[in-house]
Parts: C-alpha cells; sequence; structure tokens
C-alpha cells in the first residue's frame, strides 16, 4: 500500500497539499517530547497561544462570533425573515446595512446569520476531527491489515475532488438541511487530518510509556484513549481548526450555489439571494461585500489560530523579531 | 519498478471507487433522484431519453443491480456517456464535454501554471529575507488570502473592474457577436473575458505556494550543506537557488503537478460568477437541471483528471527523489 514513512516531507503521495487550503504545512509536526498529560499539554498550549500575535488576534475574532451566534437578538432588535420594510433601502440609523431587495433588514441577517455558520463550523469540525482520531488511532496502533484497510479508504478519500462530490451529493438530496449538511461535509472531509493524526500517533508507537502500559496488561482501548490520545492535544486541535476551517468554506460555496436550504439565513444562503437578485447591477454592493467578508473572517480566525500552532510546533517558523535580534539571521 | 506497479495499483482502485460511487450515490439517495427529476421536466425530456434514464437508474428494469453496475462500467468505459436530459436536450454528453474543455484548461491551467512560478519565487526571496518587510508581511497576508472564497473574491473583482470602473468584461468567454476565428479580434477578446476570473484564481491559490516554499525553504536554509556554500564564500544568489531553492522546492513540484489534475475541477465557483462555459460551469448547470448523466460524466472526468495528475506527479517523484524509490 501507499503509506509513506511519517515524517517525510518528500512522500509521494500528501495530495492536501494540492488543495487550497493546506497552508503550507511542512511535513508532519514533530513529536512531543516525552510523556505529557492532557491537563499539563492544555495548560502549556494556552500560554503559547497568549504569546502569539496571531493566536491572539484569531482567538478574540472566533470569540467574537461567537458571542454574537449566542446573542445575535442583544445586537439585532428586527426580524431577520420579516420582508416587512421598504425594498433596496441604503445604510441609514434605522438599517444599519440597508435592505434587500426582499424588504429584510441585511444587518440583522448577517447578524442571525452567524448562528448556522458556526454550528455547521463546529460541529463539522468537531465530526470530521473525531472521525479523523478513530481512523488514524485505530491504524497506527492495530497495524497491520487494519493500518492497511484504514490507510487505503483515507487515501482513496484523499484524491477523490471533494467539491465536485459534495455538489453531486448535495444536487441528489435536492435542497439539503443544515443538518444533512453537516452529515455530508463531516463524512467526506476528514481523511486529510486522518492521515496527519496517524503519522503522529506511529512515532508514539513504541515510546516506553506505551511499552509499559502493554507490559502492566491494560487493554488496547485503555491504552488508545488514556494514554495516546492526551499526548496528540495539540495536534488535535490543529486538526479541529483545519476541519472546521474547511466546513466553513464549504458550506458557503454549497450554499451560494443554491444547495443548502435557501430558506434558512445564513451568509452563504445571502450571497445566493443577493446573486440573484443581481444585488451589483442594482446598487446593493453592501449585500454581497459584508456576508463575504464575515465568512472570510470567521475563516482567518481559523486559520489564524491554526498558522500560530504551526508556528509553536516548528520554532523555525516563528518570526524572527521574537528571537532576540537577528541572531538568526545569517547563521554566521 | 515496485513503487509504480503499487501506485498504478490505487490508481484503478481510486478509479473504480469514484465510478462505483457514481453508480450508487443516486441509487442510495432517499427516493430515487432520477423520479424527481423526471417530474420536474415533464415535456423537455424526450422518450428516447426518459429510457435511456430509467436504464441508468433503475428503474422500470427488470435487471438485477448487478446486471445494471456492469451494464454501466462497460458503458462508461466505451465512452458510451449516454445524451444530455435538460441542459443541451438531445446532444451527447461527450460531445457537451469536450466543447467545455478547452475553457477551462486554457484558463486554469495557465492560471495555475502562473501562480506555481510567481508563489514558488516570492517564496524563495522571502524565506531568503529573512526578517525582511517582504517576509513578516507575508504570512499573515497569505493566510488570510487563502481563507478568501473563490467565488466571493470573483464577486468583488466584478464589483471594482466591471460595473464601477467599466474596465473589463465580466460575463462568458468572448462577445458573442463575434464569430470564432483565429483572428486578433477575437483572441483579444477571448483574453480579455479570461483577466479577471484569472486574476481571482490567481491571487486565491499563490498562497498556499508562497508559504509552502517560504516553509520548506526556511528548514533547508539551516541545513549544513547551506553553511557549507557560505564559508566557501558562494554569491548570494547562488546559495539561494541552487544550494536552498533546489532541495527546497520538491515539496512544491507534488504540489504543482497534483493541482495540474485540479485545473479540470478547481475552479467551478469561478466560473460559475463569470459565466465562464468551460467544465465546472457546466457541472452547475448539469446540477440546477437535473441532468443526470452529464453530470455523472463531468465528475468522472475532474476525478480521472486529478488521479492521473497524482500518478504522473508520483512517477515524477520517484525519479527525482531516489529516498522515495526505497522508502516503504
Amino acid at each position: 500500500m501507499a503509506i509513506m514513512a511519517p515524517g517525510d516531507p518528500g512522500s509521494a503521495s500528501q495530495p492536501g497539499q494540492a488543495t487550497p487550503l493546506a497552508l503550507g504545512r511542512t511535513g508532519d509536526a514533530p513529536a512531543g517530547t516525552g510523556r505529557i498529560t492532557g491537563a499539563r499539554s492544555l495548560r502549556r498550549m494556552t500560554r503559547a497561544l497568549t504569546s502569539n500575535r496571531k493566536a491572539m488576534a484569531g482567538a478574540l475574532l472566533l470569540l467574537f462570533f461567537c458571542l454574537v451566534a449566542l446573542f445575535p437578538g442583544v445586537i439585532a432588535h428586527d426580524d431577520p425573515n420579516a420582508e416587512i420594510y421598504p425594498r433596496s433601502l441604503g445604510p441609514s440609523a434605522q438599517h444599519l446595512l440597508g435592505t434587500t431587495a426582499f424588504g429584510q433588514d441585511m444587518f440583522a441577517q448577517v447578524v442571525w446569520g452567524t448562528r448556522p455558520v458556526l454550528l455547521i463550523a463546529l460541529l463539522a469540525g468537531f465530526g470530521a476531527t473525531i472521525i479523523a482520531m478513530l481512523v488514524g488511532v485505530a491504524s497506527a496502533f492495530l497495524g497491520g491489515a487494519w493500518d492497511g484497510t484504514l490507510g487505503l479508504v483515507t487515501d482513496v478519500l484523499l484524491v477523490i475532488p471533494l467539491f465536485p462530490l459534495l455538489i453531486i451529493i448535495a444536487s441528489y438530496l435536492h435542497g439539503a438541511g443544515t443538518t444533512v449538511l453537516i452529515a455530508v461535509i463531516i463524512l467526506t472531509s476528514w481523511s486529510y487530518t486522518a492521515r496527519q493524526l496517524r503519522a503522529q500517533a506511529l512515532s508514539l508507537r513504541n515510546r516506553d510509556f506505551l511499552n509499559a502500559a502493554r507490559v502492566r496488561g491494560e487493554r488496547s482501548l485503555y491504552i488508545i484513549v488514556v494514554e495516546i490520545i492526551p499526548t496528540m492535544t495539540s495536534l488535535l486541535v490543529a486538526a479541529f481548526l483545519t476541519n472546521a476551517l474547511y466546513a466553513v468554506l464549504f458550506s458557503a460555496s454549497l450554499q451560494f450555489i443554491g444547495l443548502g436550504d435557501p430558506s434558512t439565513t445564513s451568509w452563504g444562503t445571502m450571497l445566493y439571494w443577493a446573486e440573484n437578485a443581481e444585488a451589483f447591477q442594482t446598487g446593493q454592493a453592501l449585500w454581497i461585500i459584508v456576508p463575504g467578508l464575515c465568512i472570510v473572517a470567521l475563516g482567518a480566525a481559523f486559520a489564524l489560530l491554526n498558522y500560530a500552532f504551526d508556528e509553536i510546533g516548528n520554532p523555525a517558523l516563528r518570526p524572527v523579531r521574537s528571537m532576540r535580534g537577528k541572531r538568526v539571521k545569517r547563521a554566521g | 519498478m515496485r513503487f509504480v506497479l503499487r501506485r498504478l495499483g490505487f490508481f484503478l482502485l481510486t478509479l473504480w471507487v469514484a465510478l462505483t460511487l457514481n453508480f450508487a450515490l443516486p441509487r442510495m439517495m432517499p427516493g430515487n433522484p432520477a423520479l424527481a427529476a423526471i417530474a420536474n421536466h415533464k415535456g423537455v425530456i424526450s422518450p428516447q431519453a426518459l429510457k435511456a434514464l430509467e436504464a441508468q437508474f433503475g428503474l422500470n428494469t427488470h435487471q438485477n443491480l448487478v446486471a445494471q453496475y456492469f451494464k454501466y462500467l462497460g458503458d462508461t468505459a466505451t465512452g458510451n456517456w449516454g445524451e444530455s436530459l435538460t441542459t443541451q436536450p438531445g446532444n451527447s454528453v461527450a460531445r457537451i464535454v469536450l466543447d467545455a474543455i478547452p475553457w477551462t484548461l486554457g484558463l486554469v491551467g495557465i492560471t495555475t501554471v502562473l501562480a506555481f512560478i510567481l508563489g514558488t519565487v516570492i517564496g524563495i526571496v522571502g524565506a531568503w529575507r529573512r526578517g525582511g518587510s517582504l517576509d513578516s508581511l507575508m504570512p499573515p497576508l497569505f493566510v488570510i488570502m487563502t481563507v478568501i472564497p473563490y467565488f466571493w473574491l470573483g464577486l468583488i473583482l466584478i464589483l471594482i473592474f466591471g460595473v464601477k470602473l467599466h474596465w473589463l468584461p465580466y460575463f462568458f468567454t468572448y462577445n458573442i457577436t463575434l464569430t470564432p476565428g483565429l483572428n486578433w479580434a477575437f483572441i483579444s477578446n477571448v483574453l480579455e473575458h479570461a483577466i479577471l476570473p484569472a486574476f481571482t484564481l490567481l491571487l486565491t491559490t499563490i498562497g498556499t505556494w508562497i508559504l509552502t516554499m517560504r516553509n520548506t525553504m526556511i528548514t533547508t536554509l539551516a541545513e549544513d550543506y547551506v553553511r557549507m556554500a557560505r564559508a566557501k564564500g558562494l554569491p548570494g544568489h547562488r546559495i539561494m537557488f541552487d544550494y536552498a531553492a533546489r532541495n527546497a522546492i520538491l515539496p512544491n513540484l507534488t504540489g504543482f503537478a497534483m493541482s495540474l489534475g485540479f485545473v479540470v475541477g478547481g475552479a467551478i465557483l469561478i466560473e460559475e460568477v463569470f459565466n465562464y462555459e468551460g467544465v465546472g460551469y457546466l457541472l452547475l448547470q448539469a446540477v440546477n437541471n437535473d441532468d443526470y448523466p452529464l453530470m455523472q460524466a463531468l465528475f468522472l472526468l475532474i476525478t480521472v483528471a486529478v488521479l492521473l495528475a497524482i500518478l504522473l506527479s508520483d512517477i515524477a517523484v520517484a525519479i527525482l527523489d531516489p529516498r522515495t524509490r526505497g522508502a516503504s
């Protein structure tokens, strides 16, 4: 089978790098040193995050969107779906972003639209990461035929073009609701992170603390859940961020072409309706600009956090400034 | 050799999975989608096409699934992809697809090559001038660039350069009042229509090349042979290109070979936004019109393109990097 040695950046089968969102990872994350318990590695991660400017920016953005998604009614008092206002108004004190061509308040739509987007991002990101973790750890730990089969499934899914596949499935389903959308995104998008997690789990396989657990006679399930998974916390968080970002972009794209449920209010469906109403030609540029900016901001939150994780895992990538002068600059 | 054979095996397996997905998906969905399509498009679908559709989706046939499956595999292999139901009723799917391919290859293909070259060079220079203004600006900027949805950037460019400034056309592949031919008027018109979609694609894809190149390059710059080259007093540009970049470019090259496979299906939404009549635009038209035969053929085409590119890139890497041949 086509499974390369882990950590070999030149290995032939890393199609993830061809996808637009691979975010320039270099090979696999270096293995953690020694045994770190989950709580301690979490604390270390938090400290690393707060001292990294990209991470802070990403975290604050994400927090902002979470608050908006939790309390949309506090920010926007209008009903996002009620078509009760004069149509196509410009921005004013009453309607901060104006109204749509259907007479809805655009600001309320943007605010209320945060919730479904964030829901899809978090649920799909979480689901895909769980599958990736189960598949990756199981294939690394169980080895043999299990590894072969699971690796093969991962690799096949990795090279099948996901977006066209998503389009086809969504089209057979005829206007899928949010739940179906989440399920489809989870089922199609776990493979890239499964591969990374497998490589990490493989590098742990012969560590002393795992051998000790085996000698103690622990069951496989115990070893996987209590011994292996906690040491991979930071990689799991990174995998979650990658998957959540994919989910945001995939769902927005599907909704934009009308394959989501056009009756829910979310940023993607707003763009769909705006394009249908020819918002540019009728001078309603805000209808397209604002939901798109929101997608970019939320995506950037996940991407910045993820990139910061890369920098934390691979110190060579950090900005030179933070390393006391330019000591590293010319190695001489 | 064993390496190549194994990759060939993987290629065939994945191809089979894609074929089977194509066959199984409509049959797995709640309510047969073909029934819905027939109901939605009464009158548009000709009687023969209806029959073909029924056969394709296993309606009113007395064949069992296995027989249907083998007939499907045979039809696909012999290029017998049926005819379009609703998009261009009566035309053969193969013909429609062949008409759309050159547009996509031209637009996305050329842009992919450009993005790769530009991005790689920027990545090399950025990593070389570590800590310079280019290097400190780049990562956050391009992290954000990579999360901009293609289609939205396309819309924004349309707004600025099309609607507001009237500089460039933003619909269709060429002005339909012109007759296609090898004359300057037509060619310049085609190029004009390609600028905005190409620019959209370039802006959204270049970040990955830059970041990958930069990050590998930084790792390579710390190698001993680079230090050695510096100690020998070689000129900077020689160290940068011949010593560091040459060794750091492999991940980018593999990525490039693979992204060539994504050319065919990689810009679906950009084509949609600009009404650029390539493969992606066609796919969405087929989807919107429930034109399942066309849709299935396009999905297969996109998958095969990706698979071929991956196979070729594997072989190229095996030739370029001796380590892979021995590995695993």
